[in-house]
């Protein structure tokens, strides 16, 4: 990933045309075909609901998961933190803060797999049992996937601010990281909300 | 090519040098362009083939070529891959190499994403011919459920294949959209860029607002798959219009995102070859835009017998009816830019006009099954078989054509041999007419589509149909030797061969490595042709042999 030995011209400025940077023009637009994704997703799993028989999230463990989204909302605080820590140039505290993201979003899926190997093996809900559990695991599995992304892209940022790549002027990568984190984090409310308390 | 270059050496390389470089992940947009071009190209020949199946099965009702699952099988493959892997992908192409040029930039905006995208279509590819291989996605494209619930493991790889080509597409429309509205040169205002640039922005926003549905859709139909989920099968409880709803949702639009790139290139064509300036700049520009957000409200009208709320069927007709309204506002302005203009009717041309009239067919039909009576009367008939190849094959392909022909000298140097060219056009244009006109009568008539055989009194239609669709097999043959025998000794084409306006046309053909060394400058009209002089050099490039003058005997302005 080092831009030293890519073979892409180096003299490219990344601001453009509009004066944004190209990465958050980028990010911003990946995040637009997130909300559609998950959108079709949101309603695919509405519709299911919606047929299966009422209440079926009651097998659900509410005060687990409102504990875990107390968790994923830390994270989201931890990222906003550490975009603030290299704003002042204060690459450890950046490091520091991007581990701890790394902890609470480790702990967010830990939760949230310990919860799906309950469920299935309970035979409480399951993919194949019912509407509802159809709707379920499609979601929240591409959310989970989407939180694994962002562990490993957190990984990747946490080593390049020891490589020393970040400093107050140039930290757009870890902006766009966070832009994306916090997607996922806003996913979850809304899905925690829907899936969860309604 | 000029020293200030970075040689990539290994895995990742920038530029195109020697023939190694294009089978490599390379970063360059020219030779992703032209990586773009030739899998598609192989693809259209794949699907191509396919489609002579189907014909050749078709000729008489009794034949025995293909039939039962085999049958649906190869029109599913046929038209998955025509779409997804040969229009989307061509365009996507032929827009890498030319939009970076038009707008002034050395490259798109993300060149490894963009490498990244052109090398998902490889496993994307490579699993749709395996799903083919093991059998099973015999559901047609649109895979409806329940069918595509209950049919074989090849369903399944089909799903996953076109999951790789749908990240390939939303990469590749990101990648454009940050290109052309953040790496213009800043002397070109938006109202300055070429249509090209404004039809392939209309496009990715379309697929970054559809594209991502379809893969919702289809990672359900996974989900029901293979771990049993109940969403589409009504045994269970599901909802099969719910697939209907999120595949069209993206596939009504996905119509225009392989159109709308089309319309960009009739646009750049046309001025070109009529030596005066774009009738209704912004009218073009804003329409392409319109129908981007039209094309969002409209997908029910696939729906109009599937069983949805009849009340719903109204407003979607009237949707479907007002797309048309843009549409017409193209078709008026092109015929205000050839009106009266000097034409030179290259192969690009020929094929420009072609797929004017060609895509004003296709429209009508498609106003005809916008309105919900004669919808109900011709739904999975033929008519509607005739109406799509009209619009994809008359417009999409048609386009593609002009385009290829418009750009080849730009992007390999060498100028394509125009007789053949025109052996080439009226191949494609009568054997195009011959396959799919006479099925809007069989449609009319009630011939469903999907089925290997039909009723005796169809015989006729459908052999001149199966004639027409040799011819177009054999028109693909000239043009096939047309470019080989033109990258080896074609005529060197120059800077500038066809005296056209746009900032591709000012570098040497092909152009160097990195496009432009100095930021170049627009002043006015991208179209001003026979208003001010042709931008710079007509006549003298970097590369080696002295410029081909307009190699056409009837000369420009």
């Amino acid at each position: 990933m080092s831009e030293v030995n890519s073979a892409v011209p180096v003299h490219e400025q990344p601001i453009g045309t509009t004066g944004l940077d190209n990465r958050k023009l980028g990010i911003w637009l990946f995040l637009a075909t997130e909300v559609m994704l998950f959108s079709a997703l949101i309603a695919g799993f509405l519709d299911m609901r919606s047929r299966g028989p009422s209440g079926a999230n009651h097998v659900l463990n509410i005060p687990l998961t409102a504990f875990n989204t107390w968790v994923l909302i830390c994270s989201s605080l931890m990222v906003a933190l550490s975009v603030a820590a290299i704003e002042q140039g204060k690459t450890k505290r950046l490091r520091n803060y991007l581990l701890l993201t790394l902890l609470f979003g480790g702990t967010f899926l830990s939760i949230q797999i310990f919860e799906y190997i309950h469920l299935i093996s309970s035979g409480e809900l399951t993919p194949w049992g019912s509407l509802f559990g159809a709707g379920f695991y499609t979601v929240t599995s591409v959310h989970g996937l989407h939180v694994f992304i962002g562990l490993i892209w957190c990984t990747l940022t946490i080593i390049w601010t020891m490589q020393g790549k970040f400093s107050p002027k140039e930290f757009m990568r870890v902006e766009v990281f966070g832009l994306y984190w916090h997607f996922v984090d806003i996913v979850w409310i809304i899905l925690f909300t829907i899936i969860y308390l309604l | 090519m000029t020293a200030d270059a970075v040689v990539g050496t290994g895995l990742i390389r920038h530029g195109g040098r020697k023939f190694s470089d294009y089978f490599i992940f390379n970063t360059d947009h020219k030779v992703i362009g032209i990586q773009y071009l030739v899998l598609s190209f192989t693809f259209f020949l794949i699907g191509g083939v396919l489609a002579e199946l189907i014909r050749t099965q078709l000729a008489l009702p009794t034949n025995q070529v293909i039939v039962g699952s085999r049958y649906n099988l190869v029109l599913t493959l046929h038209g998955t891959i025509m779409i997804f892997l040969w229009i989307i992908p061509a365009f996507a192409g032929l827009a890498n190499y030319v939009i970076p040029l038009m707008i002034g930039a050395n490259d798109m905006a993300f060149p490894k994403l963009n490498a990244l995208a052109f090398w998902l279509l490889i496993p994307g590819g490579l699993l749709m011919m395996a799903s083919f291989a093991v059998g099973g996605a015999e559901s047609g494209w649109t895979a409806y459920p329940p069918l595509s619930v209950t049919t074989p493991l090849g369903q399944t790889i089909w799903a996953i294949a076109l999951q790789f080509i749908g990240f390939s597409t939303i990469f590749g429309a990101i990648n454009f959209l940050v290109t052309i509205f953040n790496m213009r040169v800043p002397s070109m205002g938006l109202t300055q860029m070429p249509l090209l640039a404004w039809a392939v922005a209309a496009t990715s926003i379309i697929i970054v607002l559809g594209t991502p549905v379809l893969s919702g859709a289809l990672l359900m139909l996974i989900m029901s798959r293979v771990l049993g989920a109940q969403f589409f099968t009504p045994a269970g409880g599901g909802n099969p219009l719910l697939w209907q709803n999120l595949f069209w949702f993206y596939s009504h639009p996905a119509v225009y995102i392989m159109i709308l790139p089309g319309f960009g290139i009739i646009s750049e064509v046309l001025p070109a070859f009529s030596r005066k300036p774009i009738f209704g700049y912004k009218l073009i520009a804003f329409s392409s835009m319109a129908i981007a957000i039209f094309g969002f409200l409209v997908w029910a009208h696939h729906m109009f017998t599937s069983g949805m709320d009849p009340f719903l069927r109204v407003p979607f007709m009237i949707t479907s009816m007002i797309i048309a309204v843009p549409t017409g506002v193209k078709i008026f302005s092109w015929l205000g830019t050839i009106w009266g203009g000097k034409l030179r009717f290259t192969t690009s041309m020929t094929f420009a006009l072609a797929f004017i009239s060609m895509f004003v067919i296709g429209g009508l039909s498609g106003i005809f099954l916008a309105s919900v009576p004669i919808d109900i009367h011709v739904q999975d008939t033929y008519f509607v078989v005739a109406h799509l190849h009209y619009v994809l094959f008359g417009g999409s392909v048609m386009a593609l054509f002009a385009g290829v022909y418009y750009w080849f000298p730009k992007i390999t140097g060498r100028m394509l041999d125009e007789r053949l060219g025109q052996v080439h056009f009226w191949l494609t244009f009568l054997g195009f007419n011959l396959t799919f006109f006479p099925q809007h009568l069989a449609g009319l008539q009630g011939m469903p589509r999907r089925v290997f055989t039909y009723a005796p009194e169809f015989t006729a239609l459908n052999l001149m149909s199966t004639l027409g669709s040799f011819l177009l097999a054999i028109a693909i043959l000239p043009f096939l030797f047309n470019a080989l025998r033109s990258l080896a000794r074609g005529k060197v084409a120059g800077p500038n061969p066809w005296r056209a306006f746009g900032l591709e046309w000012t570098l040497s053909s092909p152009p160097p490595v990195h496009n432009f060394p100095t930021p170049p400058v627009v002043d006015g009209d991208p179209y001003g042709y026979g208003e001010r002089p042709i931008p710079g050099p007509v006549g003298t490039p970097a590369g080696p042999p002295a410029p081909a003058p307009a190699p056409s005997a009837s000369g420009g302005n």
